[in-house]
């Protein structure tokens, strides 16, 4: 165990800062454009580019680094444990998106409806109001875009469930196969994760449009419309996220990166996808069946 | 798996090894030494610190006298809320992360942090944060009026343009924050000496490990939150608004499930400092040392189910409000432990009272006494009368003042001789410690009585029976934000021209990995994992001999 004991510090490097002006261009010009700044968009999409840039840029020196053997098993160790983490991180943003969700279909909206000891609220704010989910007609219906129906879950959604489902096992197949040296095989299961991923993404654009062009359900559709898209919006986002760092390990693969001992990159992507699945799922369940 | 470590080989550039910092100031931008970063962190805190204390002192200059004298309401308001905010995210924070860069892998014997470039980044998304947020008062509109809670619909609905700057700084500052957490997590749990066990570690060194935790459960909620806040404000959610089926009071909920943890995030890691400080001076083991592990992470895990404590006064059905209250209250065991721990590592020690520990000794009392006007708070039905009354005001700040602020300067006091190889000015610093704790205790006791008299917090203007403890109450702030002068000038000479010091224990019983490096500290230390008879002479508790 050589290695264990061998301690990798790497030099100083300009990628943060990159990532900082980046950032801040990004979000100062976002919320400059909200409030109708000219140049807000424009540094927006500045800010954008640049961090794109500091991501390739960064992503590309590590991917050097670690192709040309400078790390070792600790760094690593220290690259599963961060993913890891950063998985744990994501898991409880989404769980800040599905605690709305639950509180508004047990605690908000029964209680308007007058539930629980709320029968003043009830006669007092808006005495019209049903409680139902999901939730079409809202509190005051004229504040908002009442939709003339949902998403079912037993039509694109359900599909998109087997899609997502397939991908985890294809990626799992192409796992199986960088682990016993089958390259061909890694480049097939990781091409098929990639286009079930495609797949899903283009299945939920379909879906959004259909919600705005002929449902009317829209993100300002009451709470029902703002738990939908919010969820299915930022799980899509990192669908899409996942998909373009699948594409990246796909191209790394065919240009003869990761053996059986070393892919880290590879297992860091495959923890993110099945990440992304497993929210699905609560999505799947929660936001479209029940 | 062998664990000679003889054969231990350095995976950093010969020249590098051997010669220090980069020259210019560029080194600071692109540098991936923890030593750096922790003084980096440590300098902004400070410096965010004496803004924030500027602003208290705005706040206190208005409450000197009934009536409306030096500010608007208006303006007044963002000066309540900036200060909480930058306090918290801008001082106390970054200033206990600093800490950790500097003495987690010290005291584990490590080169390094795990990840030292993304470590860089953390730090170097603070500036542009904090630079975001203080913008907002310069713009249309004014700053952010509604509390550092920033309640919806004061924050959606009502709130100034400015508002999606803090957002954006909301967002900012808590990637920064997970970044650092999992880099400190990945640090202590593969970084540490092979020899050193979980059990072996520095009590700083759990706290923040356990801290690191508590961040990167909570702040993405927080995240979240200010995310439905802006979609709220701008693309037509209703999250928090009742006329589409949201709840202003579902805000709340996710807030303090984010809030009530970080209070905890920025009290642990003072409970490691003050663990580490009080057994060097009282020339004795720890007492308890796992009963203190065990207790911080009972704290940590207490602190998720216990939110609501916050709001009991937003109409929750009394099932729910008994189980907060019971869930509230049971934290005290665990913190009790703690106190006893301390109080018990002192007994019949041979104590000596150099300036960290006069903070230290500080910190037990006037945290108590925070800890104990908690308790208060947590009975639902006294909470009634205390609720959003200066009673609370008192309350944090005796937590996070006499603190986790007090624990920051006790580590300071403690740590810097070692960082720079200088010692403070000890009677000026002993003037210093007594300034502040009188002037705290003026500034911070009366308040007390102030809401249990009634009198609300986040008002430019009260009845003129609050007149007098208020008066009080000033003359003790500002003799409170004078003292930070004397602390900025005994830190700024103890740096340029305090007396060398060459002892690498600096003090003369501590124990700990951290004093076996030369001093002052080398740029590189580690560089080879300290055996295991060196980790086990060198633990501050009983429990590894």
């Amino acid at each position: 165990m050589q290695s264990h004991n061998q301690y990798f510090v790497p030099h100083g490097s300009y990628w943060p800062i990159v990532g900082s002006v980046g950032m801040a261009s990004l979000l100062a010009g976002f919320a400059s454009s909200l409030h109708g700044s000219a140049l807000g968009s424009g540094a927006m999409v500045l800010g954008f580019g640049i961090i794109i840039f500091m991501v390739f840029g960064w992503m590309g020196q590590v991917v050097h680094e670690s192709e040309a053997g400078t790390y070792n098993k600790q760094v690593d160790r220290s690259f599963r444990m961060s993913m890891a983490w950063f998985i744990f991180s994501e898991v409880m943003f989404f769980a800040a998106f599905f605690g709305a969700l639950f509180y508004a279909r047990n605690f908000s909206v029964p209680w308007l409806g007058g539930a629980s000891n709320n029968f003043f609220t009830h006669q007092e704010l808006w005495s019209d109001f049903k409680a139902v989910w999901p939730l079409i007609q809202m509190p005051d219906p004229s504040k908002f875009s009442v939709p003339k129906d949902i998403i079912h879950a037993w039509e694109i959604p359900a599909i998109n469930t087997l899609c997502l489902l397939t991908s985890g096992a294809t990626l799992t197949w192409a796992h199986w196969a960088l682990l016993n040296n089958k390259r061909n095989q890694i480049i097939a299961g990781l091409a098929a994760t990639i286009i079930l991923g495609i797949i899903f993404l283009s299945l939920q654009a379909l879906e959004y449009g259909e919600a705005y062009k002929h449902l009317d359900l829209k993100l300002s559709s009451g709470i029902y419309g703002s738990t939908f898209f919010m969820l299915t919006g930022f799980h899509g986002l990192h669908v899409t996220l996942g998909t373009i760092m699948l594409i990246v390990i796909l191209m790394r693969v065919i240009r003869g990166h990761f053996n059986p001992e070393n892919h880290f990159g590879f297992e860091g992507v495959a923890w993110y996808w099945h990440f992304v699945d497993v929210v699905w799922l609560g999505l799947f369940i929660f936001v479209y069946w029940l | 798996m062998a664990t000679t470590t003889s054969d231990v080989q350095i995976d950093i550039d010969a020249h590098d090894a051997h010669h220090g910092p980069e020259k210019g100031l560029l080194r600071w931008v692109k540098t991936t030494n923890h030593k750096d970063i922790g003084t980096l962190y440590l300098w902004f805190a400070f410096t965010m610190l004496l803004i924030g204390g500027a602003m208290a002192m705005v706040i206190r200059a208005e409450l000197f006298q009934p009536g409306l004298q030096l500010v608007e309401p208006q303006f007044f308001n963002q000066m309540t809320t900036l200060h909480g905010l930058i306090m918290v995210f801008g001082a106390i924070m970054p200033a206990f992360v600093g800490l950790a860069n500097w003495q987690i892998p010290l005291m584990i014997g490590a080169p390094d942090m795990a990840l030292p470039r993304m470590n860089n980044w953390s730090f170097w998304i603070l500036p542009f944060a904090g630079v975001m947020l203080l913008s907002t008062l310069f713009m249309k509109g004014g700053g952010p009026a509604f509390g550092w809670t920033f309640y919806a619909p004061l924050s959606t609905t009502f709130a100034p343009e400015s508002t999606d700057f803090f957002i954006f700084a909301i967002h900012m500052l808590g990637f920064s924050s997970i970044m650092g957490a999992i880099n400190i997590i990945a640090t202590v749990m593969n970084m540490r000496a092979p020899d050193m066990k979980l059990m072996d570690m520095p009590l700083f060194v759990w706290t923040w490990l356990i801290t690191a935790f508590l961040l990167i459960a909570a702040m993405p909620v927080l995240a979240g939150a200010v995310t439905m806040m802006l979609t709220d404000r701008n693309f037509g959610t209703s999250f928090f608004d009742a006329a589409g089926g949201g709840d202003p009071v579902m805000f709340q909920h996710i807030f303090w499930f984010f809030g009530h943890p970080e209070v905890y995030i920025m009290i642990l890691p003072a409970f490691g400092v003050i663990s580490q400080i009080i057994p060097t001076f009282a020339r004795k083991p720890l007492f308890g040392y796992s009963s203190m592990v065990y207790a911080t992470a009972s704290i940590a895990l207490l602190s998720f189910v216990v939110w609501a404590h916050h709001m009991f006064l937003t109409g929750m059905p009394i099932a729910g409000q008994m189980y907060f209250m019971y869930a509230t209250i049971m934290i005290s065991v665990p913190t009790g432990v703690k106190v006893f721990n301390w109080v018990t590592t002192m007994w019949r020690g041979s104590l000596t009272f150099e300036t960290p520990m006069l903070w230290a000794i500080a910190f037990v009392i006037l945290f108590t006494i925070g800890g104990f006007s908690g308790l208060m708070l947590g009975i639902a039905p006294a909470d009634i009368q205390y609720h959003d009354t200066y009673f609370v005001v008192a309350h944090f700040h005796y937590v996070l003042v006499t603190g986790a602020l007090f624990s920051i300067i006790a580590a300071v006091y403690y740590w810097l001789p070692k960082w720079c190889g200088r010692m403070y000015n000890e009677k000026l610093a002993r003037i210093h410690f007594w300034w502040a704790v009188i002037s705290v205790n003026v500034l911070f006791f009366p308040q007390h009585f102030l809401g249990l008299a009634g009198m609300p917090r986040r008002i430019p203007d009260y009845a003129t029976q609050f007149a007098d403890f208020n008066m009080i109450s000033s003359i003790g702030g500002f003799a409170f934000g004078s003292s930070f002068l004397l602390l900025t000038y005994i830190i700024v000479s103890c740096i340029r021209s305090g007396e060398p010091i060459e002892d690498e224990r600096v003090w003369e019983s501590a124990k700990g990995l951290e004093w076996t490096v030369a001093t002052p500290a080398p740029y590189h230390t580690f560089n080879e994992p300290p055996q295991k008879d060196k980790i086990l002479s060198e633990s501050s508790h009983v429990g590894a001999h």
